[in-house]
């Protein structure tokens, strides 16, 4: 493996495989990679984040093939990065997103990296924003972080991106299913995609009715909803046009300052995790949790001490 | 800790040509994947560029290139020459499907590693990528 601070250096001239190279060191989180995180975020040049989500099959990777082609027209450079589970059983995964995203891969200006969600111990989200890093230190902008929106995790990416677009299809369910708690809530905007399908109008009404009379101590605006055909492009270019006029209001003070104490919180959890695992005592103390002698409480205090 | 990390192979799958059958890229994608693969599936009719452009933003070990189609010889050495123009270097590249052992001989020459004909299991084009590839820091 090449020195990370060189493929850093070629990544953010604009060199291709420096970037790829990057960006596995980053996924294999590699021995040297905390020395170049510095330099690593100071060469990013503020790049909008965005995050797309939604259930699987509700049209995510075509949409974002869209939306590629879409900013491409407009002259910008677009970064993706497209996430998908690994299995817990063999960690091994297919990633399948870039069958609807072929169209663009000899185009220098589209950059697409599939990386796989690799387990637990929380390194998933960071290794995506690391990504993220490396891409805005590219220069690429918009970047594009896609996910499968199945659970907390992606929840969690989502909090990572400065917009999150949550894609549902018509036949999503019924009003209830829009006032439950969790992906829906985290959109900025949300996308009806396949409005080409009956219901959809019904859909969006629905969503619209349910989500604009959010109150009590929620205080970010409801979600902006948006009805999309990503196989034909109609109202595509009404989303990009969205997820710019996003970028102002995701830039606000409070929701910098928001964003950045989610991202301290995080990195504060991976170290106290990191360090508790490197304890000499870890694997008696695990022990211990496991044959009920000790509670997880005590157990986290006295591997990084006490609260 | 006691989870071992060891870092996932990665592989692209890619059909070039004009050839529609991917039941097999499929089955062999999905069996990579439950032998600890991260596997990259591209889809089919790529063209040798798509398919070098796509390896080389995803810095895989392994290109797997699957064809039926009977073009084998046009389009497998261009992925290698292109891959080697880019500087990928150190990707191995493999190929399966149906390919006539005359050619076989020179496909390799052309610098396609390995070539998997009908009847390989999944076990042996997996223990092949695990020796084979290279090994990461």
């Amino acid at each position: 493996m090449a020195d990370l601070s060189e493929l850093l250096r070629g990544a953010a001239a604009g060199e291709r495989l420096p970037l790829a190279r990057l960006l596995t060191a980053i996924e294999n989180d590699v021995p040297g990679l905390r020395q170049i995180l510095p330099s690593l975020f100071t060469a990013g040049r503020g790049a909008h984040l965005v995050g797309i989500t939604g259930p699987p099959g509700s049209g995510k990777s075509t949409l974002v093939n869209a939306l590629i082609g879409e900013w491409r027209r407009r002259g910008q450079r677009v970064g993706v990065i497209a996430v998908d589970p690994s299995s817990p059983y063999t960690g091994g995964a297919i990633m399948g997103d870039r069958i609807r995203m072929m169209e663009h891969a000899a185009d220098r200006d589209v950059f697409m990296r599939s990386m796989a969600s690799r387990g637990e111990l929380g390194g998933m989200a960071s290794a995506t924003w690391l990504a993220a890093a490396a891409l805005d230190a590219a220069g690429y902008d918009p970047i594009l972080i896609e996910t499968v929106g199945a659970g907390q995790s992606e929840v969690e990416i989502a909090r990572l991106a400065e917009t999150t677009v949550v894609v549902e299809v018509p036949e999503m369910g019924d009003e209830v299913q829009a006032i439950k708690a969790g992906l829906l809530e985290v959109a900025d905007l949300l996308v009806v995609n396949k409005a080409d399908r009956p219901g959809a109008d019904v859909a969006a009404r629905h969503l619209r009715a349910m989500l604009s009379t959010a109150g009590g101590r929620i205080t970010r605006q409801p979600p902006q909803i948006l009805l999309t055909t990503a196989t034909s492009g109609e109202g595509v270019a009404a989303l990009v046009d969205a997820i710019g006029a996003h970028r102002n209001a995701a830039r606000s003070p409070e929701q910098q300052r928001l964003r950045a104490r989610n991202q301290v919180l995080r990195a504060v959890a991976e170290l106290g995790a990191r360090r508790a695992a490197a304890q000499a005592g870890w694997d008696q103390v695990v022990g211990a949790v496991a044959d009920r002698s000790l509670d997880p409480i005590t157990a986290a205090e006295r591997l990084i001490g006490p609260d | 800790m006691d989870d071992a990390r060891t870092t996932p192979i990665r592989v692209l799958i890619a059909k070039p040509g004009l050839d529609g059958h991917d039941r097999g890229a499929k089955v062999l994608a999905r069996g990579l994947r439950d032998e600890g693969f991260e596997v990259i599936y591209t889809g089919l009719r790529q063209t040798p560029e798509m398919i070098v452009d796509a390896a080389e933003q995803e810095d895989v070990d392994v290109i797997g290139l699957s064809i039926l189609s009977g073009a084998h010889m046009a389009l497998l050495p261009r992925v290698v020459e292109l891959s080697r123009e880019r500087g990928l270097d150190e990707v191995l590249i493999a190929a399966g499907g149906i390919i006539p052992d005359a050619d076989v001989t020179k496909l390799k020459v052309a610098g396609i590693a390995e070539i998997f004909g009908p009847g390989t299991s999944i076990g042996q084009i997996a223990g092949y990528f695990r020796e084979h590839a290279r090994r990461r820091a």
